[in-house]
């Protein structure tokens, strides 16, 4: 018992855990709510393109001796933009649009790096995580993006649900679908940003997606898979923080397994219910059933 | 796609629904709806309506009859602003129409909407009383109370909370209907809302629009039902990229109108509402 409450409370001896743990909960519920759209509008290419275009600001800004994290929420923002963009007037299909730009800005970000003849182990922490990296400023720019983004859900998630569903009535009653369409780009980048140094370029996009399908799986309304998300993402950083530290091993790959572990088991827990549902139905008309 | 159904549903639309023929004179009325001089298209395409001039007046439900392809769907999306239109006007109770937002209400064809989003049955029909946009707002208790009954209307109440995507086609034409009816606007745009509904129901909701005619409220139905038209409305439009003909349907649906309209021959049996059209392009979705 007391091994266990150890395992638990030890690792928060650590100023950098304590840290990382706030960190990981930013992300957990920034996560939580743009996944939702993410997994149920088909953006999770986006937020993949959106998470390795960062690398390209976070490279020209490392050069230059600017804030990294600025040149990636710049570098995000603008692809953001640039998928809007391609996607209303592309005479390209959207995912090969997405694709062009993701290994341009991606190709960019390493073409910058090349430069530098010395190794960077500061980029390099972007591109798979660091947690333990993460600084007082970090922790407090995921927390103002963090808030902005949910007081943007917040204020406009009607439209934001108008928009997802049903885009041209939406623009009869008036909303601006387009400024909707952009905005939760925007905010997907945003969200990418906000988990970049935790997580790292390469995992991020499981922090969108992840937890997000894991609740559509159990529930499904909107609301409720955004709160069951947050839940989701927030026990896989933990657990995932826990497992790491006492196993040595990388944190974020650690949290996106015990994310995906958690999606697994949803998956065959719902299977069971779904099959259930079946056998009772092929009861009832076989007049087996009560 | 078979071409062999539409001689059953003729005559479904029964007599109670038909309406008191009016005199064809407008002129002494404003109109709900007054398209002019509309072409509309898509880039890179030569234009899919052509000088439609197309008038609503308050009170009345107007059928818009056309094969696919005809442009009712392009027509009902340039009245609305979702494409721009190449030329023409349109206003709703004499504003330009994208003054009287509140006042239209837009029921659209299936594939526009995005049935696997998590949303429930009541959810969407709440969508309709969306006013504009105030932020934290959320849906007030006349709302919901408008969804509710607009639920009830189309017989819904119990599919509630489900989530849209487990409904069967003709519920979910039913659901954009109690949207649209949530909506508790003036003027109705509705695009193909009785295909792949059983009569029973195509007969309550036809009850529901002449209830809500005789309130005042004018109803635009886009449809391939000529029978419904023929039976249901007080004016017919027959639509194929420009308009063939206009006015009540007994004027219009005849012989020589549809057989333009619909290009290839058809059949006329018995007084006008009983209108056999033997062409593939009626049997759409």
């Amino acid at each position: 018992m007391e091994a266990a409450l150890d395992w638990v409370v030890d690792p928060y001896r650590f100023e950098f855990m304590r840290r990382a743990l706030m960190v990981l909960l930013i992300v957990s519920v920034v996560g939580g709510v743009v996944g939702t759209f993410v997994v149920h509008k088909g953006l999770a290419f986006s937020g993949d393109a959106l998470a390795h275009s960062t690398l390209a600001g976070v490279a020209i800004a490392f050069v230059n001796g600017a804030n990294v994290s600025v040149g990636a929420l710049i570098a995000a923002v603008a692809t953001a933009l640039g998928i809007g963009w391609t996607q209303r007037r592309g005479r390209v299909s959207y995912d090969t649009a997405i694709g062009i730009l993701f290994v341009a800005m991606f190709s960019l970000g390493i073409l910058v790096i090349s430069r530098r003849s010395s190794y960077t182990p500061d980029l390099f922490s972007f591109v798979f995580g660091n947690i333990l990296g993460v600084t007082d400023a970090d922790l407090l720019g995921a927390l103002l993006l963090g808030i902005g983004t949910l007081l943007f859900v917040a204020a406009f998630r009607r439209e934001l649900v108008i928009v997802a569903y049903d885009p041209a009535t939406a623009a009869t009653v008036g909303i601006p679908v387009r400024f909707f369409q952009y905005a939760l780009l925007v905010l997907i980048a945003v969200a990418v940003v906000v988990a970049l140094k935790a997580i790292g370029i390469v995992l991020v996009n499981a922090m969108l997606i992840v937890p997000a399908a894991t609740a559509s799986l159990l529930v499904r309304r909107i609301d409720r898979i955004m709160w069951l998300s947050v839940a989701f993402g927030a026990i896989a950083s933990v657990v995932g923080l826990h497992v790491s530290f006492h196993a040595d091993v990388a944190t974020s790959p650690a949290i996106v397994l015990v994310a995906c572990g958690g999606f697994a088991l949803a998956l065959v827990l719902t299977a069971r219910r779904r099959s259930s549902v079946i056998t009772e139905a092929i009861a009832m008309m076989s007049g087996v059933a009560r | 796609m078979s071409t062999s159904s539409p001689t059953q549903r003729i005559g479904e639309p029964d007599h109670e629904h038909a309406r008191e023929p009016r005199p064809p004179d407008h002129s002494h009325e404003s109109f709900a709806l007054e398209v002019r001089d509309l072409w509309a298209g898509y880039p890179g395409q030569p234009p899919a309506i052509e000088a439609v001039d197309l008038r609503v007046p308050v009170g009345e439900i107007v059928g818009l009859v056309g094969p696919n392809g005809a442009g009712k769907s392009t027509l009902f999306k340039s009245i609305l602003g979702l494409i721009e239109p190449l030329r023409g006007e349109v206003f709703a109770f004499d504003r330009p129409i994208h003054e009287a937002r509140t006042e239209v209400a837009y029921m659209p064809q299936l594939e526009e909407v995005d049935w696997n989003f998590p949303v429930s049955v009541r959810d969407v029909v709440l969508m309709g009383s969306y006013r504009r946009m105030v932020p934290f707002r959320g849906w007030s208790r006349a709302d919901r109370d408008a969804a509710d009954v607009a639920l009830e209307q189309v017989q819904l109440t119990q599919y509630a909370s489900r989530q849209v995507g487990e409904l069967s086609g003709g519920q979910r034409r039913r659901v954009l209907m109690a949207r649209a009816i949530a909506r508790d606007a003036h003027l109705l745009l509705l695009d193909e809302p009785f295909a792949g509904l059983d009569a029973a129901v195509q007969h309550d909701l036809l009850e529901i629009l002449d209830k809500l005619a005789k309130d005042g409220r004018s109803v635009l139905i886009a449809t391939h039902d000529l029978a419904c038209v023929a039976s249901c409305s007080d004016d017919a439009v027959c639509l194929n990229k420009r308009v063939i003909a206009s006015g009540p349907p007994a004027t219009v649906l005849t012989e020589e109108v549809l057989a333009e309209t619909f290009d290839r021959h058809l059949l006329t049996v018995g007084p006008l509402r009983a209108a056999v059209v033997h062409d593939e392009h009626l049997d759409g979705d």
